[in-house]
């Protein structure tokens, strides 16, 4: 089992549809297929071991990952925003690859002593690669397929290595063959090396549906594609959909949107709430995962999303800030300090077990426990129905005292206020509590926080929490520092504070 | 056979293609079009067996089928004319409750 199957299901049941890209430009299905072959005889004859992406999002994205695939070797897309050195420390992992890299990143690949081709040049060499050569697909489904770095936000990055069986398992486990309509189409607006971005490539193409790609996002560009390209199923991270909403004088009608997928960082209530209400016809899906769980292993779908916007009752209300409820196949268990589960209800680390979830870092060994569970790091709960919600990394807990506490619960308060479109909670070191507590808040676009406005927030979130939550200090800043796939950068954020 | 989840059955009597999505442990024979499946590549199967023509029913693309217990389930990745069927009883077309796309 090779994800080449995927494709060739695809290429044998919708051929002549187009799967990637524009409706006036894009490959099909059977296009996609022998482009792949193409690739794979390409990559077999170079001898190369792997396959780096360096480059932004397009349709040469999923030629080079099947081809890759075919080939029996993995691809590695890594963040072509990475500073020189890191670059060439991930590249230096890879010394027998074949790249493909955007034209401003060909130095950091020649200091590597590797040879880079462009998107572009890729594509024409593989057009021109006799698709006859190419090898037929491995059918060992324990190879790597991809090997993606974790965007090292709370420690240095590490290669996580899925599997073929393991990307597999994730598309035939949650969706559907063909389900998709002739002229669905989804917008992809994270980067490639983003583990959504494979997922995303895969449960299309299995589902039949059209992959429209942004390369950078504005709201603006955003609202014009799914306009332009009638986009149906799009899929963005918390803090774009902020943008979008936040946006003054944009005309937000987007009347060919049927579903809206978010997740990769805390999304907060009242951005849910407006992006609801502004478009009833939407159907919302909470989607949580890591990369090493190959993308999403629990949803929170459409009707729970109302439902919670519709009900006077607070559990269900509260559900609007859940990840939602395991997918099939998916087992997960919170568990106290000392590894026993907990119950319902009790904050602990989240556990996760399933085919779909990865058992190795390339390099560093294996990721999981001898019962196959997987540590996701993330500070969670679950309910008595079994709905998830996270409480933020591990590694981000404050200990303030004896106590510990979770951001997310004091940011969550501060973004409650309608004045705030960002918000950050850190532990400092301090001499008598071991760390004190400090936040910074980004306003509104044409809001101004002063002194007052900023001690008023302080007694907001002492009346809503308690003393002990509430910050010491509250800052603002015109903006928060993060990865370009919105996850929060604290240690930056703590640098900064010591200076301010 | 026993085959593993993630094994692939070809026909030795049309072009169906099934992967093994669950296999409940017991030793079972699938036969499609009347004649035992292998496991492997389609050039696995070897020489073309004769279809039996009352199992003739087809196997669909993308579908997934399962026997009786539910101890078996198989997902059609290549269509063809035969009718699968596990120990002689032809397996059952399983709908799925689709989830919401998530990315």
């Amino acid at each position: 089992m090779n994800v080449t199957m995927l494709l060739d299901m695809a290429a044998d049941g919708f051929g002549d549809r187009i799967v990637a890209g524009t409706r006036e430009e894009g490959f099909t299905a059977g296009r996609l297929r022998e482009l792949a072959a193409g690739g794979a005889a390409l990559i077999a004859g170079s001898g190369a071991d792997s396959v780096l992406y360096l480059a932004v999002n397009g349709p040469v994205f999923p030629v080079a990952l099947f081809a890759a695939a075919r080939a029996g070797v993995p691809l590695v897309p890594v963040n072509y925003r990475l500073g020189a050195e890191q670059l060439q420390h991930l590249i230096g992992n890879h010394p027998k690859a074949l790249v493909i890299a955007d034209e401003g990143q060909t130095a950091a690949i020649e200091a590597a002593g590797l040879a880079a081709r462009t998107p572009d040049a890729f594509l024409a060499d593989v057009a021109a690669a006799d698709a006859a050569q190419a090898p037929e697909p491995p059918l060992d489904a324990e190879a790597a397929a991809v090997i993606i770095y974790t965007s090292g936000t709370t420690s240095a990055p590490k290669g996580v290595l899925l599997r073929h069986a393991n990307l597999t398992s994730y598309v035939l486990g949650t969706v559907e063959f063909a389900s998709a309509d002739d002229d669905d189409a989804a917008l992809m607006s994270v980067p490639p090396y983003h583990i959504a971005a494979v997922s995303n490539t895969l449960t299309n193409l299995y589902s039949g549906r059209r992959v429209v790609v942004l390369e950078s996002f504005t709201p603006r560009a955003w609202i014009d594609v799914v306009r332009d390209q009638r986009i149906t199923n799009a899929m963005v991270v918390p803090t774009m959909l902020a943008r979008i909403m936040d946006e003054p004088g944009l005309d937000r009608s987007v009347p060919s949107l049927q579903s809206l997928a978010y997740g990769g960082a805390a999304m907060p209530r009242r951005i849910i709430e407006q992006a609801l209400k502004e478009w009833p016809h939407v159907g919302f899906v909470n989607a949580y995962g890591l990369t090493e769980t190959s993308s999403t292993i629990t949803v929170l779908g459409p009707e729970e999303h109302r439902e919670a916007e519709r009900s006077s009752d607070d559990a269900v209300r509260a559900r609007l800030s859940s990840a939602g409820r395991a997918v099939p196949g998916i087992e997960i268990e919170i568990r106290d300090e000392d590894g026993n589960p907990v119950g319902a209800g009790v904050a602990g680390r989240i556990w996760v077990r399933g085919e779909q979830v990865s058992t190795e870092y390339a390099g560093k060994g294996s990721s999981v426990d001898a019962e196959g569970w997987f540590d996701t790091r993330d500070q969670g709960r679950m309910d008595a129905d079994g709905y998830l919600f996270i409480e933020g990394r591990v590694d981000d807990t404050i200990i303030r005292g004896a106590e510990n506490i979770a951001p997310a619960e004091i940011e969550d308060v501060l973004l409650r206020n309608e004045d705030i479109a960002d918000a950050v909670v850190v532990g400092v070191p301090d001499e008598e509590w071991g760390q004190r507590i400090e936040a910074v808040v980004v306003a509104r676009q044409g809001v101004v926080l002063d002194a007052d406005a900023l001690e008023a927030l302080r007694q907001n979130v002492r009346s809503t929490l308690r003393g002990s939550k509430t910050p010491d200090r509250i800052v603002a800043w015109p903006e928060l520092p993060r990865t370009p796939t919105g996850k929060l950068l604290r240690r930056d954020v703590l640098s900064r504070l010591g200076k301010d | 056979m026993t085959p593993r989840p993630g094994a692939t059955l070809v026909s030795t009597t049309d072009d169906t293609v099934l992967l093994v999505v669950r296999w409940g442990g017991a030793d079972a024979e699938v036969t499609c079009g009347g004649a035992p499946m292998v496991e492997g590549r389609a050039s696995d199967a070897g020489a073309r067996q004769a279809a039996d023509p009352a199992q003739q029913d087809g196997t669909q693309l993308g579908k997934r089928y399962a026997s009786d217990d539910g101890e078996v389930e198989l997902l059609c990745t290549k269509a063809g004319t035969g009718t699968v069927a596990i120990n002689g009883t032809p397996v059952s077309l399983k709908t799925a409750k689709p989830l919401p796309a998530s990315d």
